[in-house]
């Protein structure tokens, strides 16, 4: 790799680690209820909004309290989600006059939201009004991401605390998320990201005429709108020409923030990240990466804090850190590389200072491989899912890292919240691990680990692979489930694997190829998102109240100390062993055969 | 079970004005003001009516143009109501194909020139609109459309330097040429 491409990612990195204290320190602050000064003028909005919604603040909840007040949110959210989808033809704000989106559809998209996936079935620009994105999608990526952070901090508190039987307050958790975290820096975002060129206003589609006639196939429809086929099943097309370029426009740039800050990734438009009106320049994607890492890692500060030993948050951070740095290698190895097929069609794949070269088949030119690579690698280690390239035409080992990743849990970083306390329960598996090595009982952060503790943080590692394994096991099975794939061979399988994975892991980056938007896909994937999500908050809930109601034990002699480098690597070794241990046989059928097959070209 | 359900309605309903109707219309007012022409697309205006995207590209065909790079969306190319990547894999033969006709098409239209292809010129992009190609696809191109249009190649390089972007600030992202704005500069000369 070059030097030029080296600096960008260290310094991608170097920013991120310097705003992780400040931030970090900051949320702390808020979820203590130590307004910093300079927000204290928002406080008497802040006890308005609990007059209104009948929320007594200073009212402590045991968890299942909690998680219940979570689950009637994500009640609603579905309920609002799907109705204004169906009702959209009826809406307001609708320039392009789309009508109704489907059932299924619909569904998938309201789970997609809610659980902070944002899988995408649809094409935004062509499906969706101005009004659906920003009232119910974009609303969802604010509430998820609070959601997420609010679990996070209920079980922050269970380490912190001792013998209570409360984790907190879902309402104030949610609120003090969104208005003095997520609100603020999105305004700032989105602005700066205006002044990139990213879209911002609520105009019709602008219709330019284009330079050059252009001539293109177009498939023939019959009376009632149905695709002409001919004897042999294939669409009929006709020869038609146009001199126009229609250009969709919207309400972009404040989306594009909390889908970026709030690692939920539904795009605009149906290019997501890769459009330019959502990504303009090497900066706004710049920007967009680091606001996928900025709260994620911040958390680990802010969880040091609330513990009170910082230590112990940077330990995580310096753990997500090396396998991040890991798996970028990897990715930005594999396209650097290129295409073998490539060489003998006289294509040259070479970087050099005039142009990016490596596999550019599905990246932009303002990217290159460099910021393709990091910005795939960043997307799947949090839970974000935003994309500025094709994963479906990367290479079988640089797409294997965007799988692989999400398939540890998206605890590389990981979600908003969600990352973290993924991580966290990991943690409590490798003082376990340990425990048992040495046939001491476990212990972290002063909390003895018993079983109960050990049952739930089961369910949160093996939820996940038994779903997306199952599910995937299902979809090559069925003749629905196969009837999507777009690419022949292993990687026909890859997509299938993709999709399972990312709707589980509430990714929602796909190798796109799939065609999703069909009955069964809508179905089994927003089932499995809703589980992948609601099912594991549950249980990190639970484990929240359990550590809160325990005794707090002085450490002594015989404890193992959580924030060394050696429970580094035995965090790290975690993750990995269970990741492998898991997915292993999966994956060889589908990336691994596939760059086998690939290299053997030669 | 339902202590809950009041507070849930009116959180819900709260934060939906907030962070859906009064977020957006905020951040509209703000980049209305100070940044319109950003804000509205980028448009390129030519007597007071837009005549394209300065970051969205078109579909060029003819020698005498520089080219793009290659548009996967449907059911024309670079149709910016509908953008999309190819999806291709990297071993499905579609792409080798593909790759394989695009060459041939650029080797058509500049025979005598047995230069590797710029990969750019020849992948697909991930939004089907990419305005940029590398400078090296420009290069690669430069001779055919100084040919076509009885230019001198040197004028004609300079030309593309003026619409050559460097990395931004110096080191983000790659050095590119936006297509678009450098055909229309071709046509103004005549």
């Amino acid at each position: 790799m070059s030097a030029n491409g080296l600096l960008q990612i260290a310094l991608f990195l170097g920013v991120l680690i310097a705003l992780t204290k400040p931030l970090g320190w900051y949320m702390a602050q808020i979820y203590e209820g130590k307004l910093p000064i300079f927000v204290r003028w928002i406080a008497p909005a802040e006890n308005l909004f609990y007059r209104l919604c009948g929320v007594d603040s200073k009212e402590e909840m045991r968890w299942s309290r909690y998680a219940l007040a979570m689950l009637w949110f994500a009640l609603l959210s579905m309920l609002a989600v799907y109705a204004m989808q169906r009702l959209q033809g009826m809406l307001p704000l609708n320039p392009q006059g789309f009508g109704a989106v489907s059932p299924d559809s619909s569904f998938n998209t309201a789970v997609s939201f809610l659980t902070n996936t944002n899988w995408q079935g649809y094409g935004g620009e062509s499906t969706m009004s101005y009004l659906v994105q920003m009232a119910a999608l974009a609303v969802q990526n604010f509430l998820s991401a609070a959601a997420g952070m609010a679990v996070l901090v209920a079980l922050i508190r269970g380490f912190a605390r001792h013998t209570v039987e409360t984790i907190g307050n879902f309402w104030v958790d949610m609120t003090r998320s969104i208005i003095y975290i997520l609100l603020p820096l999105t305004l700032v975002l989105a602005l700066a990201l205006v002044s990139q060129g990213v879209v911002q206003n609520f105009s019709t589609y602008q219709t330019v005429p284009t330079v050059e006639t252009i001539t293109y196939d177009n498939p023939k429809v019959d009376a009632d709108g149905n695709p002409v086929k001919d004897a042999a099943g294939n669409p009929v097309t006709e020869k038609t020409t146009t001199k126009e370029q229609v250009i969709a426009l919207g309400p972009v740039a404040s989306q594009e923030a909390i889908k970026q800050l709030g690692t939920n990734g539904g795009g605009f438009f149906n290019a997501n990240s890769a459009h330019p009106f959502e990504n303009p320049t090497p900066f706004s994607n710049f920007l967009a990466m680091l606001a996928m890492f900025l709260l994620p890692a911040a958390l680990c500060y802010t969880f040091g804090s609330m513990v009170g030993d910082t230590r112990q948050g940077w330990t995580i951070l310096v753990a997500m850190t090396i396998l991040f740095v890991g798996f970028l290698a990897v990715t930005e190895y594999a396209e650097l590389k290129g295409n073998p097929a490539f060489i003998a069609l006289g294509v040259d794949q070479n970087a050099s200072i005039t142009q990016a070269g490596g596999n550019m088949e599905g990246k932009e030119t303002r990217f290159g491989i460099v910021n393709s690579a990091l910005f795939a690698t960043i997307t799947t280690g949090a839970s974000c899912g935003a994309v500025n390239s094709m994963h479906d035409s990367f290479t079988p080992l640089g797409g294997l890292v965007p799988m692989a990743q999400i398939q540890l849990g998206e605890v590389i970083f990981g979600g908003v919240g969600s990352g973290l306390y993924g991580m966290l329960v990991y943690a409590v598996i490798a003082v376990f691990l340990a425990g048992l090595m040495i046939g001491r009982t476990p212990e972290y952060l002063g909390k003895k680990i018993e079983a109960f503790d050990i049952k739930m943080a089961s369910l949160v590692i093996l939820i996940p692979p038994m779903i997306i394994l199952g599910g995937a096991a299902l979809a090559v099975t069925l003749a629905a489930g196969k009837a999507g794939v777009a690419n022949p061979g292993a990687h026909g399988f890859s997509e299938i694997l993709y999709a399972f994975s990312s709707a589980v892991g509430n990714n929602g980056s796909a190798f796109a190829g799939l065609s999703a938007n069909t009955p069964f896909y809508n179905t089994a994937l927003g089932f499995e998102m809703f589980v992948g999500r609601i099912w594991l908050m549950i249980p990190v809930l639970a484990l929240a109240g359990s550590l809160a109601a325990k005794k707090r034990i002085p450490a002594s002699i015989g404890s193992m100390a959580t924030h060394t480098q050696m429970f580094v690597w035995l965090l790290i070794g975690t993750v990995l062993l269970v990741g492998a241990l898991n997915f292993v046989p999966a994956l060889a059928l589908g990336p691994v055969i596939e760059h086998l097959n690939m290299i053997s070209v030669h | 079970m339902l202590k809950e359900l009041r507070p849930a309605v009116m959180s819900f309903l709260l934060l939906t004005l907030l962070t859906g109707i009064a977020y957006p219309l905020l951040v509209t007012g703000i980049s209305q003001v100070t940044m319109p022409a950003k804000a509205n697309g980028s448009l390129i205006m030519k007597d007071g009516k837009a005549v394209g995207s300065s970051l969205i590209g078109q579909s060029f065909s003819d020698p005498k143009y520089f080219w793009g790079r290659p548009s996967a969306t449907g059911p024309m190319p670079n149709n910016a109501s509908a953008s999309s990547g190819s999806n291709l894999g990297p071993t499905n033969p579609a792409l080798l194909d593909a790759v394989k006709g695009r060459v041939q098409a650029l080797r058509d239209a500049d025979p005598g020139n047995a230069q590797p292809v710029p990969v750019d010129l020849v992948t697909a992009s991930a939004s089907g609109l990419d305005p940029h190609i590398s400078p090296a696809a420009a290069e690669y191109q430069l001779p055919r459309v100084a040919r076509v249009r009885n230019l001198d190649p040197d004028a004609l390089r300079k030309l593309v330097a003026e619409h050559t972007e460097g990395r931004q600030f110096g080191f983000l992202g790659e050095p590119r040429v936006n297509v678009l704005e450098l055909d229309m500069a071709l046509d103004a000369m005549r």
